[in-house]
């Protein structure tokens, strides 16, 4: 039965002349190879140059922050229960007196970690969050030797300051 | 100076560059040999070290250089030691017969000498040549047999029935040339090769001898171990065979040996058969330069014929599948001996009947 029309039926016959004194088929693959010669290579340079990624690539997470550099994050714990390779744990505390401009809301996430090896990169944390505070930038999970250095903390995750001013900025040009 | 402290100075000399010259060129063969796959490929190739990874050669070296170096415990020590340097020394020994370029004179205190540019023209070169490269195969058969492994041992084995299959054919396709041009000097072969064209055809010996020079290539790639006869080597089968037990700078050593071997017998074959350091209109330009110059063009065309003959290894090696052992053998014993023969016979007749 023929799955796909594209079956060659292998032919057994014997070498005729010309195959068996190979030069013709030697110069029919040196031509191949050699025409190779003209084509331009495949290659792109790593670090230097990047593919272009799709507008929907999912890549290291990042926590984000309000207008006025509040951590939006309310540690009600909706990513972890999305995460299907349960990859996030964090542990929640509540807002001290005093601390409105570094939280938004009452609550905040005390501990919040992801296990970059778990992670899939499915993006539901995204999807689950009521609060927006969970992204999934363009930025390639970076291979290390170690196997602690893959559970990301708050802190290698958090939008800092400098991200958020130059976000501001690009927004204000746009 | 005496004339003969001259001539040991000058042999001394010629001998150093050569040399040198035969592992710049080896190293920069295996630089090239990666470029050349990856342009075949559409990749780029070694592209880091240096401009276009000029300096990679030098980075591989010292890498292989500072690599742990493994002697199996059950090897025969000494005869693994001595395959790669027998390797690596017959592999530049032939390079003493290869005329490199036409005689040149300087002045001396003495007055005018003519220096050669050939380290030995011995007159029977060709014998020589033969004689080194069987020696050289027992580096490949004293490494597989002292590693003390199957793999090696099957690989050695080949290496050796290979040889001998296609050095019949090998010599049988010179006794043609040898014929022909009388001859077994290097130096006399190329200067009868003189120019490109001689009362009415061409003196090359590609010319004379096509089916010579073809049964010759195809031979040299059996001698050189290089695709698609690399039976002792085969990765994919005996997991590089002789090379398996060796590590660090000993298994450089066989490498970069193969590599010289490359480029001695693409020097041979542009000397048997491509002319030597001649090329067309050489005479005019021989009157228009001074004779240290003309030397020195000579040697420049010479060198781009054994860089022609490199690619065309590569090329091939890139493009041919590996043969399997015994269409190997098939073909040396019932291809190319058979055909070597006829071409000895045809070459006899005419040479007996037409040039007299």
């Amino acid at each position: 039965m023929n799955l796909t029309n594209r079956s060659v039926a292998v032919d057994r016959s014997p070498m005729t002349f010309s195959e068996k004194i190979y030069i013709p088929g030697i110069l029919k693959g040196l031509k191949i190879t050699l025409s190779h010669i003209f084509k331009k290579p495949a290659t792109v340079r790593y670090p230097e140059e990047t593919r272009p990624f799709s507008p929907v690539f999912r890549g290291l997470h990042v926590l984000n922050r309000d207008e006025e550099g509040r951590e939006k994050c309310t540690a009600c714990g909706l990513c972890a229960l999305a995460c299907p390779a349960e990859a996030i744990t964090m542990e929640a505390a509540e807002r001290l007196p005093g601390e409105e401009h570094l939280y938004r809301e009452e609550k905040y996430a005390a501990k919040y970690e992801i296990n970059m090896l778990r992670c899939i990169f499915c993006g539901n944390c995204e999807e689950a969050c009521p609060k927006d505070a969970i992204y999934l930038s363009e930025t390639i999970m970076p291979a290390n030797y170690r196997r602690d250095y893959f559970v990301y903390k708050k802190e290698d995750m958090l939008i800092t300051d400098e991200q958020v001013k130059a976000k501001r900025l690009k927004l204000q040009k746009a | 100076m005496n004339i003969d402290t001259f001539l040991l100075v000058e042999k001394t000399v010629l001998i150093l560059i050569i040399i040198l010259a035969s592992m710049g060129v080896a190293a920069y063969a295996t630089w090239a040999e990666r470029k050349v796959a990856a342009i075949m490929q559409d990749r780029v190739g070694p592209s880091r070290a240096g401009p276009f990874g000029l300096l990679q050669p030098l980075a591989d070296g010292g890498k292989l250089f500072f690599k742990e170096e493994i002697v199996p415990n059950n090897s025969t020590k000494w005869l693994f030691m001595l395959a790669p340097a027998l390797f690596i020394f017959t592999s530049l020994l032939t390079s003493a017969i290869i005329p490199w370029g036409p005689d040149f004179t300087i002045q001396t205190a003495d007055g005018a000498r003519s220096v050669g540019l050939q380290v030995a023209d011995i007159n029977i070169g060709i014998l020589y040549f033969f004689g080194v490269v069987s020696v050289g195969l027992y580096g490949i058969m004293l490494g597989g047999w002292a590693s003390n492994n199957k793999f090696s041992l099957l690989s050695s084995i080949r290496a050796a029935s290979q040889a001998i299959s296609y050095e019949l054919a090998l010599g049988l396709s010179l006794i043609a040339l040898v014929m022909l041009t009388g001859t077994m000097s290097l130096r006399e072969i190329t200067a009868q090769q003189h120019g490109f064209w001689a009362d009415g055809y061409f003196t090359w010996n590609v010319f004379k001898q096509p089916l010579g020079f073809v049964i010759f290539l195809t031979c040299t790639f059996a001698e050189l171990n290089r695709a698609p006869f690399d039976m002792a080597e085969s990765e994919s089968e005996l997991n590089t065979g002789f090379l398996l037990e060796y590590s660090s700078m000993k298994m450089g050593m066989f490498l970069f040996a193969e590599y010289i071997n490359m480029f001695i017998s693409s020097a041979i074959l542009a000397t048997l058969f491509f002319g030597g350091y001649n090329f067309p209109w050489m005479d005019q330009v021989a009157q228009a330069v001074p004779s240290g110059l003309f030397s020195l063009i000579c040697v420049v065309v010479l060198m781009a014929k054994i860089v022609g003959f490199i690619l065309f290894f590569m090329f091939i090696r890139w493009t041919l599948p590996r043969f399997r052992f015994d269409q190997v053998t098939k073909l040396g014993w019932l291809g190319l001996i058979p055909l070597a023969l006829v071409n000895m016979l045809v070459t006899g007749a005419v040479v007996l009947f037409i040039l007299k």
